[in-house]
């Protein structure tokens, strides 16, 4: 109910353009990941999506960030139903590794939403991906990863501001990816 | 900022459903005879266009209709929308956030409050003097200096434009003329009517006659023959039209004149950015338009020109 608010206001706010240019609207299982530049963009996505599948679709989101402090502990874990993992060290315990725990998440039945950057990016281009996305596509490998290309969202609301506004921003969904069984992790990621 | 109803009022009402009817019905008729894919593509945008004609209308006059405060609403959207697509297109950076903020939210509305109760003296010159003394000072606070000049200069010029011309539509319906109490509904009329009859007059002939471009660089659908075909069809029309406003047949035509003239060019000094930024349309809102930028384009400097000439000549 609250998530459904949410994703109207988001969408009135940012008169939101959805293109779905490689790939249409389906409740197959899927990962979708995205550049990351602003608070908006899992909300924006998820208002891209029709409402059964958002129903099935978590957000990745980090336990150093939406873990701490009470009101981004419940919307992370009331609303959002984020899956939170840890971030900038390396887990060794299987049950904290971030990779054993996005596989569960899918092994659950939802889709996933993640940001490979990793954080709110500030520059113009898109950052280098970090590598979990590489180690999922390899564990869980007959799921749809789709790319998404948010555009202007970091203008409505960029880092480290609180108050948005009302520029227009779009949401592109482009072609599944696939991964050749013997690719390397680094062409992967380019 | 009363109106009345009268049998003027009615007979435009009657005119302008007749007009759209067949337009509608050319439309279809297009349609019907249209044999290529080029022919049809056009018939179907034709349509598209027509139809959005008959929802821009009808929520025109329902905001007529109101009295003034619909108007006000209408236009203080209309600005708003304009504005959003104005400021998508023109590269901020993160400095001009809060400014921007404030352009949105506080200016914008501050506008159309001070066009509501009438204030002249306070919303003719409130964001050439007030916003524009303010909106670099809350840039400066950002302590972002990177194309500094560049960044006040967009976001005062989209101000100007969407904001501050487009509030003076409905400013004519606070102007205090003498015999035509509570008729200044049709003062707006005449104004948005010749500007757009222009507009699609000049899109008409532009398509039918004429090779010649006037600026070929900037708006290539113009031809001379279209342009002077469509400036005078909307001075015809608009002369025409003397008995629903307070001027004589010869003062309407000179009004009509200067109206489509600046029209054109606000048209083209629209199209001017948006060609140096490399798009066609300001956005998509409006099926078979595009953005409400690209409607507003004409009206915009029109507007204030026509609302700064009534009031020297015809106010007391």
């Amino acid at each position: 109910m609250i998530a459904d608010i949410f994703c109207f206001i988001a969408k009135l706010l940012s008169g939101l353009t959805i293109r779905w240019s490689g790939c249409k609207p389906d409740d197959k299982q899927r990962v979708y990941f995205a550049n990351h530049t602003s608070h908006m963009d899992f909300v924006m996505i998820w208002a891209a999506l029709p409402k059964e599948i958002r129903k099935k679709t978590q957000p990745i989101a980090a336990k150093d960030y939406w873990g701490c402090g009470r009101f981004r502990k419940y919307i992370a874990n009331k609303i959002i139903h984020a899956v939170l993992i840890k971030r900038n060290q390396i887990v060794c315990r299987h049950s904290e590794n971030p990779i054993n725990i996005m596989c569960e998440a899918l092994d659950k039945g939802s889709s996933l939403i993640i940001f490979p950057e990793g954080t709110r990016n500030t520059h113009e281009t898109i950052k280098n991906f970090q590598s979990g996305l590489y180690h999922l596509c390899k564990r869980r490998k007959d799921i749809e990863y789709i790319p998404v290309y948010l555009e202007n969202l970091s203008r409505i609301l960029p880092k480290g501001e609180f108050l948005p506004i009302p520029i227009l921003g779009s949401v592109t969904f482009g072609a599944p990816l696939t991964i050749n069984n013997n690719e390397l992790k680094a062409d992967f990621l380019n | 900022m009363n109106i009345v109803f009268d049998k003027t009022t009615v007979f435009l009402l009657v005119g302008i459903i007749g007009l759209l009817t067949i337009s509608s019905i050319i439309g279809f008729v297009h349609k019907k005879i249209a044999k290529q894919e080029k022919q049809l593509q056009f018939a179907n945008n034709l349509i598209a266009r027509i139809k959005s004609w008959w929802i821009m209308c009808f929520i025109f006059i329902c905001s007529l209709l109101t009295g003034g405060i619909g108007s006000l609403i209408l236009f203080g959207l209309i600005s708003f929308l304009a504005l959003r697509e104005f400021i998508t297109l023109t590269p901020t950076n993160r400095g001009d956030h809060r400014a921007l903020f404030w352009v949105f939210f506080i200016i914008l509305p501050l506008q159309y409050y001070f066009v509501g109760i009438k204030w002249y003296g306070m919303f003719s010159i409130f964001i050439p003097v007030y916003a524009f003394i303010f909106i670099p000072a809350r840039m400066v606070i950002s302590g972002n200096y990177e194309r500094f000049l560049e960044r006040a200069a967009k976001i005062q010029w989209g101000l100007m434009v969407c904001v501050y011309c487009i509030s003076h539509a409905p400013a004519l319906l606070t102007l205090n003329i003498p015999n035509f109490a509570g008729q200044n509904a049709k003062l707006l009329f005449f104004l948005i009517f010749v500007v757009q009859i222009s507009d699609v007059f000049q899109y008409v002939f532009g398509k039918i006659i004429g090779k010649t471009k006037v600026s070929p660089s900037i708006s290539p659908n113009k031809t001379v023959a279209g342009l002077i075909g469509g400036i005078l069809m909307a001075v015809t029309l608009g002369t025409s039209l003397w008995w629903i406003t307070p001027f004589s047949p010869i003062q309407a035509m000179g009004f009509s004149f200067v109206i489509t003239i600046v029209g054109f060019f606000g048209d083209l000094t629209m199209s001017a950015i948006k060609r140096d930024r490399g798009i066609k349309d300001y956005g998509t809102i409006i099926e078979g338009h595009g953005g409400i930028l690209d409607r507003m384009d004409s009206l915009c400097l029109a507007t204030p020109v026509f609302f700064h000439l009534v009031r020297y000549y015809f106010t007391y």
